[in-house]
């Protein structure tokens, strides 16, 4: 079977075309990031204004909990049949999924900033939004990149599955190689899948480390990140 | 609402399969992880490569995961022990870290106090460590266990899906019902558990409770 695989994505004429390797990969992360623009676009000012007042705690933690228990599948399929079959619905579904972790963590990350790094900031003489931007979002970034990580994930996973309502992208291997018991094929889209999960993976945890404050990457930041580790953390597990 | 009543077998069934699918693999993941994640604090570099493979396969989408077992372990693709094998994996390598971080949580004097006594090995593990530990542990249970739940329904596309097959269902027919019906049995599915799990976990640690306000 890996033998399959190998002949399946060593094959010239499989990458080329609109059908081919090289477009469907196009196609995945074409979804994946419009998507992933419109939840960040959407999610990140509520996050952070939710999280500057510090209320609104119980709106981001239960939707951020109700998201992670939504079947992808039901979403996606009771989209496609209210709103029609196309690219909309299953951008919708993406986007639905991609809103909670961001919009959870960042209100995490923003809300548990130090009170007294808060009101020292105000002592200086800095106004609500220098707050905001100069003090509160970069403590917060670690926990707000984890956020947009884990909702790439679910998103880049989740437009596999979309080719089950028909879309585009590399589910369509998973999906055209299942009904036609290909199981070469459906290797392919899984194995391509994933790689790109990792590498997109990858790409977070290095913006991670060079869109730090370097002033909180020192003992300052391994604090934080025990505390985020042991506690119920809405989104950095994921 | 004539399909509910027309379809409770079926929907009962898909019930039961759900659950099956979903909690096996939570259990199993315990099962693993626990000693693992005590054999990663005994001897601590194994702790970091361990949380860090754990990160690179949760990343790994389920639908792929469904598909690339077979290839690797010789399954069969329909086959249900290919979700359960998946899940299991997710579920310990989500654990994985909350294990270690739990059991070294426990404060040092505590395990010194422990051996002093004259507890061995086993003993101290089993009933000072891991009880200290169990918050942790099932914060990290609980994000488990609501995530296989939703997860396991994917499966319903090669055919192994519990209520994910009423989603197939309901849309190879154009028939809304049978969605709606699978997601809002699904997130109750993921809401009960997650209440039964907070339950037992008030229950394995009455200390918790001595210092509320309410009962002071």
């Amino acid at each position: 079977m890996v033998q399959g695989f190998l002949d399946f994505i060593s094959d010239s004429a499989n990458w080329a075309g609109a059908e081919g390797i090289g477009n469907r990969i196009l196609q995945h992360l074409g979804y994946t990031f419009l998507s992933l623009l419109i939840a960040t676009l959407i999610a990140l000012p509520i996050g952070l204004l939710i999280g500057h007042t510090r209320r609104g705690a119980f709106v981001a933690i239960n939707t951020g909990n109700a998201a992670r228990a939504l079947p992808t599948l039901g979403l996606l399929t009771l989209i496609v049949l209210l709103i029609g079959i196309g690219q909309v619905p299953v951008i919708v579904a993406l986007v639905v999924l991609g809103i909670p972790p961001i919009m959870a963590s960042t209100y995490a990350g923003v809300s548990g900033v130090d009170r007294s790094t808060i009101d020292a900031a105000r002592g200086m003489g800095m106004t609500g939004r220098e707050i905001l931007t100069k003090v509160e979002i970069p403590i917060a970034l670690p926990l707000i990149i984890s956020g947009l990580r884990s909702a790439t994930l679910q998103i880049v996973s989740t437009a596999t599955v979309a080719a089950y309502v028909a879309l585009g992208g590399l589910g369509r291997y998973v999906i055209d190689g299942l009904s036609l018991r290909d199981f070469p094929q459906m290797l392919t889209g899984a194995v391509l899948v994933a790689v790109l999960a990792i590498l997109l993976d990858l790409l977070f945890a290095f913006a991670g480390r060079y869109a730090v404050s370097a002033g909180l990457t020192g003992r300052l930041r391994r604090k934080t990140d025990t505390k985020t580790s042991t506690a119920p953390a809405p989104a950095g597990v994921q | 609402m004539t399909w509910v009543g027309d379809n409770s077998t079926l929907i009962w069934e898909q019930l039961r399969e759900h659950l099956f699918l979903s909690l096996l693999p939570m259990l199993l993941g315990l099962l693993i992880s626990v000693p693992l994640g005590y054999v990663a604090t005994r001897y601590s570099w194994l702790a970091n490569p361990l949380v860090a493979l754990g990160g690179v396969l949760y990343s790994l989408p389920s639908i792929a995961l469904f598909i690339v077992l077979p290839a690797i372990i010789g399954t069969k693709v329909l086959s249900a022990a290919n979700i359960i094998i998946a899940l299991t994996i997710y579920a310990v390598s989500l654990l994985i870290r909350n294990v270690i971080d739990g059991l070294r949580s426990v404060p040092e004097d505590v395990l010194q106090a422990a051996v002093s006594v004259g507890y061995g090995t086993l003993r101290r593990v089993v009933t000072i460590d891991l009880p200290i530990a169990v918050p942790v542990i099932f914060a990290g249970l609980r994000v488990v266990t609501v995530a296989n739940i939703s997860m396991v329904s994917v499966g319903a596309i090669i055919g192994i899906g519990g209520l994910g097959e009423l989603f197939t269902l309901g849309f190879q027919q154009d028939f809304l019902t049978p969605i709606v019906v699978g997601v809002v049995l699904s997130l109750a599915l993921a809401l009960l558990a997650d209440v039964l799990l907070v339950g037992l976990q008030r229950l394995l640690t009455p200390w918790a409770r001595v210092n509320t306000p309410k009962e002071a």
